[in-house]
């Protein structure tokens, strides 16, 4: 340790204003500080700081993620066994392992070409490097189908870097949430090949591995991908090899779906997390699930064949599909969400209601959570708005006194 | 003693070093000064210059814009040295001590009781005892012209490790009454003493409103907003029970007499103790050798670890401040990978540190940043440990943005710097939020002037 910090220190004078390396100082401080942490002392204003920093708050996110990563991985290689009809002769680590050869490439990608735009904007405007970035490059890979195209994730991750955060001052600046942004993004952009039945599981093999032929009776459709198709009569939801499935079945998350969207029981670990270190407004994550049940409840009530969505129970509608990952790890985005306390409250219930809304009501998008979240990170500032007027109304009304 | 308001937000700082109630004399001190950054909305005129004697109570320096508003010698002998900066900005004014107190106070004539409102500020101001008057709005020495709506006075200093006030305050109870009484001269309104719940203070002529809760709740603006706020074009008068001691003394003794017992704190000292000394005094006098040894860099505060002013230990006891802390710098400290790491032994407000496995323990802090500067990014962070109606995030962006408006709407005219020092502790992307408040402060206070 020792001797990298005094090889650290000796090459330093390079990459500092007039150095060989200078054009290179964000990228070179970026590693510096990832490395040991900055010793710089307060010169002004209180002598002591909290421990925390932006890296650690990322890094408690990043943690927070890895539940419904892992999961996700493992469900994977899950769905791949059961479409081909071996789920039986291979065992965990198989099938963790095909998830994992499957899921690495993409987060590979969604790191490179995001990490890449934030070094060059970083060093172009002489900022340091700020870790905004590893928080949406975890989470791009996990809220697309596994069978997205990786020259797509690049085009789509760029595409939201760029236009949905650089050009409003990089982290901590924009107005949309840029992970949701990528998803979107993909979503407009090739619709024939992010929706449909055909890209939820992976059904060829991953680097050789996991070869084979699709069981009889195969269909990809995810849960909130048959109800939307669904024709009429009683709304039976199946898994790809058409077995009917349960609320435990949501609970637990082996069911096809985005990658790291399946499984209840993994993003409420993480939002233990989260909610527990502080990071995420537990006031957001909460409203969310109370809306989302209670319009999901009001659909129920209401429940119609035309829109066989409203056919699930309220519970269900929260365990499929994106809802509570959008809940747990897209609402409480502190930058684009609502800051007030109680526009927390207004915010998070209003991304409930609208997700469930477009779930049900709109039979052309199966699921609502990231329209929803897209939706509300514009209304946010609004929200926001009337919280800070109040305030102020307060203020003057005790002035008037 | 019926009223007692409960703070709920707020954030005491579980540091080492806690003052033990004992108390000693400082060393024998040569220098003394007196600091001109200290007093804010005033413009320094030095009235003396090296080699002019001095007695306890001459005027060293005046207000340009008012010279009546004096700021004396707090001891007799000799001035040493005008110090001078940039631009010729005066840093300080050094008096080297005879040791005789010589006296050249102007002391009242009559008890406080048979005194005006212009005779007692007349009293202040002739024998530099009106500096510790400050003012809401801009957080400035008080206007003496002014008529304030009330006064507010703060017994209590929750800062960390700060002094404990009833411990100084035993045996001068005298001075405490007597400083109310003078200022219950100088306002129509009402004269409020904020105390620690649980404090034996008994004081007659002010208001005694208690207070229960962590940092900031013993600050005087967070007092005002729970007893009654500031509105726009209302002024009101603040004070800190720590130097109305002072006041106090001078109309029960008629000396003038600036000595005051501080509390020398921090980890980096061997046995936290009550020092008595004398205001402008140099810190080695207070610090001796009571220092744990050391072969790193330490950092010397006057005043607490949130509002302090950086020094060392050839620095003065600046003219507001009760307390002198040290700690370790902790400029030559690399930790590898420290924000990926669990962190046993690192607070931290939120739970993002596994500290809070180790429960109620108290932390050696250095005066590292811990991270660069960012964006806001966190909400609701500056909330937590901010217990006034006041939205502080928007604020701060008002004050960034200069929207005077919003900065108006927004509650600027409550607050003062040190309200918000808890804000800067505790933030994520590291901003200098106090100093983000002052320079809205002062900038503000030239634009409506």
């Amino acid at each position: 340790m020792k001797k990298l910090r005094d090889c650290i220190d000796k090459i330093k004078p390079n990459f500092m204003p007039g150095g060989k390396f200078a054009m290179f100082r964000s990228v070179f401080e970026g590693f510096e500080t990832f490395l040991f942490v900055p010793a710089t002392t307060s010169q002004s204003g209180v002598h002591i700081h909290d421990n925390v920093d932006s890296k650690r708050t990322m890094t408690i996110v990043i943690l927070a993620l890895m539940p419904a990563l892992l999961f996700g991985m493992y469900n994977v290689g899950y769905q791949h066994y059961l479409a081909i009809g071996q789920l039986e002769s291979v065992g965990f680590f198989t099938l963790f392992f095909f998830g994992l050869l499957a899921v690495l490439p993409k987060i590979i990608v969604s790191y490179v070409v995001g990490l890449g735009i934030e070094f060059t904007v970083a060093q172009w405007r002489g900022h340091e490097i700020q870790e905004g970035f590893l928080v949406s490059g975890m989470l791009i890979p996990m809220i697309v189908p596994v069978d997205t195209p990786l020259w797509m994730i690049a085009v789509a991750t760029a595409f939201a870097v760029i236009f949905a955060k650089e050009v409003f001052g990089g982290t901590g600046m924009n107005i949309f949430n840029v992970a949701l942004v990528t998803r979107a993004f993909l979503f407009f952009a090739y619709p024939s090949k992010m929706s449909g039945d055909a890209v939820f599981v992976r059904t060829s093999d991953t680097f050789g591995m996991g070869a084979g032929q699709l069981i009889d009776g195969y269909s990809g459709a995810t849960p909130l991908g048959q109800a939307a198709t669904h024709g009429g009569g009683d709304l039976v939801l199946h898994n790809i090899a058409g077995e009917p499935l349960s609320t435990l079945d949501y609970i637990v998350g082996l069911i096809p779906g985005s990658i790291g969207e399946t499984s209840l029981i993994a993003i409420l670990l993480g939002a233990v997390v989260l909610l527990w270190t502080g990071v995420a407004s537990w006031r957001v994550m909460l409203s969310v699930f109370v809306g989302g049940l209670f319009m999901s409840w009001v659909a129920a009530a209401f429940a119609s064949p035309v829109y066989a969505g409203s056919l699930l129970s309220p519970i269900d509608q929260i365990c499929l599909g994106g809802f509570a990952f959008a809940a747990v790890f897209m609402a409480t985005d502190p930058v684009t969400g609502a800051r007030t306390r109680t526009g927390q409250y207004i915010y998070g219930f209003l991304i409930g209601v609208i997700a469930i809304l477009i779930r049900v009501y709109n039979t052309g998008y199966p699921e609502g959570a990231m329209l929803a979240v897209l939706l509300m990170n514009v209304f946010a500032p609004l929200i926001d708005y009337f919280v800070v007027e109040a305030n102020i109304r307060r203020r003057l009304k005790r002035a008037k006194r | 003693m019926a009223n007692v308001i409960k703070l709920k937000k707020g954030l005491d700082i579980p540091l080492e070093g806690q003052p033990n109630a004992r108390t000693i004399d400082a060393a024998a001190c040569e220098y003394y000064a007196l600091v001109p950054d200290d007093f804010h909305g005033i413009v320094p005129k030095v009235l003396v210059k090296a080699g002019d004697a001095v007695s306890v109570g001459t005027p060293l320096m005046c207000d340009k814009n008012n010279p009546a508003l004096r700021f004396v010698s707090p001891v007799s002998g000799e001035v040493s040295a005008v110090t001078r900066g940039e631009r010729r900005k005066v840093l300080d004014i050094t008096v080297k001590s005879d040791g005789q107190m010589t006296q050249s106070a102007t002391p009242a004539t009559k008890p406080v009781g048979d005194l005006s409102a212009d005779e007692i500020k007349e009293l202040l101001l002739a024998n530099g005892l009106f500096m510790f008057i400050k003012q809401r709005p801009y957080d400035i020495i008080a206007t003496p012209t002014d008529t304030p709506r009330d006064i507010f006075v703060t017994a209590w200093d929750s800062a960390p490790l700060a002094p404990d006030f009833d411990y100084i305050l035993a045996g001068r109870e005298a001075d405490l009454q007597t400083g109310i009484d003078v200022l219950c001269k100088l306002t129509a309104g009402s004269v409020y003493l904020g105390i620690r719940n649980g404090s034996p203070i008994h004081i007659k002529g002010a208001q005694t409103v208690a207070f229960e809760g962590r940092h900031p709740a013993g600050n005087v603006g967070v007092q005002i907003q729970h007893i009654a706020p500031v509105n726009k074009g209302e002024t009101v008068w603040t004070l800190n029970a720590f130097d109305l001691l002072l006041i106090g003394r001078f109309f029960r003794t008629g000396k003038l007499d600036f000595s005051r017992t501080v509390a020398l704190t921090g980890s980096e000292v061997k046995s936290p103790c009550y020092v008595r000394t004398i205001l402008g005094a140099r810190l080695d006098s207070i610090v001796g050798d009571n220092l744990i040894p050391a072969d790193y860099h330490r950092r010397y505060i006057s005043g607490n670890v949130l509002t302090g002013v950086h020094a060392s230990e050839h620095d003065y006891l600046r003219a507001y401040h009760s307390q002198v802390t040290v700690i370790p710098e902790g400029d030559d400290c690399h930790e590898m990978l420290g924000w990926a790491l669990p962190g046993f032994g690192k607070y931290s407000a939120s739970r993002s540190f596994f500290s809070w496995l180790a429960g109620r323990r108290q932390y050696r802090f250095d005066a590292r940043l811990h991270g660069g500067e960012r964006a806001i990014i966190m909400a609701n962070e500056y909330d937590k440990v901010l217990p006034m109606d006041i939205l502080p995030e928007f604020l701060i962006k008002a004050v960034i943005a200069f929207d005077i408006d919003k900065m108006e709407n927004l509650g600027i005219y409550e607050v003062a710097p040190e309200d918000f020092a808890l804000c800067e502790f505790v933030d994520t992307s590291k901003l200098p939020v106090q100093a983000i408040i002052r320079e809205g402060l002062d900038r503000l206070r030239k634009e409506m002037n």
